[in-house]
């Protein structure tokens, strides 16, 4: 029986000191745990090496399992570059299950709905425990009705490298999908039939994992170049017939919305980076891929061109939006850890300040210098947003996990403004609400909140709120929000759960910040 | 003055969302319309939800209008149900002559409202365009007459074409029998809602021809409208200068004054003030006048 006693953290959620053989410190504050000075990165054992003449490359999947002798009750990774065109992850479960092996954990950088054939392992005892990014679909609602017996483990881009960094994580073995490899194990993401961009989810996969595969269905002559992923970590390869369905795997033109009051919530957050400290020459900035999100990447370019701004970095999932800013020389570089379109891509093949970072680069908190504390703005979404700025972003009202962490609350941390963005109300559902369902932010990271109803800044953020209204920017308190938007819905009624916990949400410093429990059967 | 009219935005009288979003869509007014858009069987339904749309959602500066069928259908049963609930305007389709706007005015007049509600017929036919004026002038309600080029391009068996020609004289007349009867002259929808140069165009045109705004079939259009009917920091400066020499003038009993060379008159000062009061209205900045 899992342990659900536990003490109130910083963030005022009550979470369990131990719980499926894990302890865990509450969460105390965005920076209040730093890593202790005695521990150290783990690494992987040697032992694997090649000599002259050795071959890395194997012919069959079977035969690759075989060659890092995977083991019953082992965790195996895997990175989620291919979105909703990912085949790798399905094609290794199903050959592990077709060898038998159980008890297996996996540890995925996010999951999506292309994923559901896993629900069936779950089921057959292949697979146990998940750790890793979160579950959509279809995998998400029956974590989330309490198909495991074992609490998934939800973690942050940035943390989720921490881990594995700390040996928190550990992993046996890591199935990384390469679109494009070499004989010797060399990788990028880039080229190739299914090229998803850069690799940067599975590099830290790479480095500790005890045993590393590529699994690719292109080759180039060795070495390809540009190198992702070296062959320094990676011991064998295996080519398969197809690793990802491209039109799931990237848009070939992300479209900018139409709706108004999303394009006017976009120019809202424009309007207040425009008003803060911030909007000076050197402006580092993420924005994403969201509906609001490239319409704020769009405007933003626009009164940056218009005032005369140019910009130091643009970060984070990368569109066509945001190259063309770089392209336009509003922005000097470009930090990229996932591409969202072709348009992207290509940039990333082409022009020398456009780069690929590792989530590690980009989040990790406890290495000796994280890329999301260079950022001056981030634009980020929200499911929901209580009173105290906290954010869920793992699950809609209903208590059903569905969306993974990400980057939210690493960049979150680490701006100097946090903007979140979202309808007050979706469908007839408010966003803004006395409590939020799991933490997923703190809201003490959190600084603005933009809504098609209105303008709110969290109350820490004074010196904000001063030049907001210095010009002339509407602001609205966020109680007053919250009974905006329970005038035109009502007071939702909250789902209801059992005491069964069923996902471990983990802050990126290790820390526990909520959890997540079963929904009640039935509802 | 009479109300800003720049934009009005039509939204489908049963559906909710829509509806819901309709005093974030920053237009100076919405229709919500239970005619056109709403299918028949769908007619009950929008009317309980348009009602109740206007009790209970807080539509702010937004002007709310209500298009109900025309008289002829279920146009008084619409009116039952909408009226007590308090809209700012009535929208009146396929207004042909004075009886269906006196109609309409006893309605409300017996409804006993607190508020004014005003009438604004909507004019989609030749035999409508030919008594423009007396529609405009058949109730003290009727703050407006506008148009509906649609359906006059079907009803005088033209085509519509993004230019316009067709409805070009339709159009002027109704401009000239709106300002005859003091009334607001309001034009119909650009329905290539993906067109926004011909938009931007046709409302140019329009603003040109002496319509006060415009009506918009999709949320994109507002800003397009509202750029072109919104007076620009140099129109309002001119404005400011033209009131300014123009009391000069007045102060040393002249009736002629004279603004960048050119001589200003009545009209010309009656189109500077109402910038200054559309400025006002917008809350624009309005700078002090240039000595």
């Amino acid at each position: 029986m899992p342990d659900t006693n536990g003490v109130v953290n910083a963030a005022g959620r009550k979470v369990p000191l131990e719980i499926d053989g894990r302890r865990y410190r509450p969460y105390a504050g965005a920076f209040a745990e730093p890593p202790k000075e005695d521990k150290r990165r783990v690494g992987p054992r040697l032992g694997t090496i090649l000599h002259p003449g050795d071959e890395c490359m194997v012919p069959t999947l079977r035969e690759a399992i075989e060659r890092i002798e995977l083991k019953d009750g082992m965790t195996v990774s895997f990175h989620h570059h291919f979105r909703e065109g990912d085949k790798v992850l399905n094609m290794v479960m199903a050959e592990i299950a077709a060898m038998g092996f159980r008890n297996m954990t996996i540890a995925p950088s996010s999951l999506y709905s292309v994923h559901e054939p896993l629900i069936d392992h779950i089921k057959n005892g292949v697979v146990t425990c998940i750790e890793g990014g979160s579950a959509r679909g279809k995998v998400g609602r029956a974590v989330s009705r309490g198909l495991m017996d074992r609490p998934m483990v939800i973690r942050s881009h940035g943390g989720r490298v921490r881990a594995i960094e700390r040996g928190d994580l550990h992993i046996d073995a890591a199935f990384i999908g390469a679109p494009c490899a070499d004989t010797i194990g060399n990788c990028n993401g880039v080229k190739g039939p299914s090229a998803c961009g850069p690799l940067s989810y599975a590099l830290a996969d790479a480095i500790y994992s005890e045993k590393t595969v590529a699994v690719t269905d292109y080759m180039e002559e060795t070495p390809v170049i540009p190198i992702s992923i070296s062959q320094e970590f990676v011991g064998t390869i295996v080519r398969v017939d197809n690793i990802g369905d491209p039109s799931k795997i990237v848009s070939n033109t992300l479209r900018l919305t139409r709706d108004t009051v999303n394009l006017n919530i976009a120019k809202n957050a424009v309007r207040v980076i425009e008003a803060s400290e911030v909007f000076r020459n050197g402006i580092r900035f993420q924005t994403g891929a969201g509906g609001i999100s490239l319409a704020v990447t769009k405007f933003l370019g626009e009164r940056m061109k218009k005032r005369g701004i140019v910009g130091s970095f643009g970060m984070g999932g990368t569109t066509e939006s945001m190259v063309k800013l770089l392209e336009e020389g509003i922005i000097h570089k470009i930090l990229t850890v996932q591409a969202f379109d072709q348009y992207a891509i290509q940039s990333l093949l082409k022009d020398v300040n456009h780069i690929e970072i590792g989530a590690g680069f980009y989040a990790n908190p406890h290495n000796r210098g994280t890329a999301v504390n260079l950022l001056d703005v981030v634009i980020l979404g929200a499911t929901e947003i209580d009173i105290h700025f906290n954010v869920n972003v793992n699950t809609h009202s209903d208590g059903i996990l569905q969306y993974p962490t990400g980057g939210h609350s690493d960049t979150a941390a680490g701006a100097k403004l946090t903007v979140i963005t979202t309808p007050l109300i979706r469908g007839r559902i408010p966003v803004v609400v006395d409590d939020v369902v799991v933490v997923s932010t703190p809201g003490e990271s959190v600084d603005v909140l933009v809504t098609d109803y209105g303008i709110s800044v969290n109350p820490r953020r004074q010196d904000l709120i001063e030049q907001l209204k210095a010009a002339r920017v509407p602001l609205k308190t966020i109680e007053e929000l919250r009974n905006l938007a329970y005038s035109i819905t009502g007071r939702p009624k909250k789902p209801e759960f059992t005491d069964k916990i069923v996902a471990l949400i983990e802050y990126r410093d290790g820390t526990l910040i909520d959890v997540l429990r079963e929904v009640t059967p039935g509802r | 003055m009479a109300r800003l009219r720049r934009s009005r935005i039509y939204l489908p009288g049963n559906r909710p969302r829509m509806i819901q979003k309709g005093p974030l869509l920053g237009a100076d007014a919405v229709i919500l319309d239970l005619e056109d858009s709403v299918s028949p069987e769908q007619k009950d339904a929008a009317r309980f939800l348009v009602t109740n749309a206007i009790k209970s959602l807080n539509f702010g500066e937004t002007e709310v209008m209500v298009r109900i069928n025309p008289l002829s259908t279920c146009g008084l049963e619409d009116l039952a149900a909408v009226l007590p609930a308090g809209p700012d305007a009535i929208v009146v389709p396929k207004s042909e002559n004075r009886e269906g706007v006196q109609t309409v005015e006893k309605a409300i007049l017996q409804s006993n409202l607190s508020k004014r509600v005003a009438i604004l017929p909507l004019i989609e036919s030749a035999k409508g365009i030919l008594n423009a004026y007396e529609i405009a002038g058949a109730s003290t309600l009727v703050e407006a007459i506008t148009f509906g080029g649609e359906d006059f391009t079907q009803d005088i068996g033209a085509t519509r074409t993004r230019e316009g020609r067709e409805i070009f004289l339709g159009r002027s007349m109704l401009v000239i029998a709106a300002k005859a009867a003091g009334v607001q002259a309001l034009d119909t929808v650009f329905s290539d809602f993906n067109d926004e140069e011909g938009l931007r165009n046709d409302t140019l045109a329009i603003k040109q021809m002496g319509f006060d705004g415009r009506a918009a079939i999709h949320p994109s259009q507002i800003e397009i409208i509202h750029d072109i009917y919104t007076p620009t920091d140099a129109e309002i400066r001119h404005a400011v200068n033209v009131i300014r020499a123009s009391e000069i003038a007045r102060g040393k009993g002249s009736g002629v004054a004279v603004v960048n060379g050119k001589m200003i008159d009545k009209p010309i000062i009656e189109r500077a003030e109402k910038i200054i009061r559309i400025a006002e209205r917008l809350d624009l900045p309005i700078p002090e006048p240039e000595e």
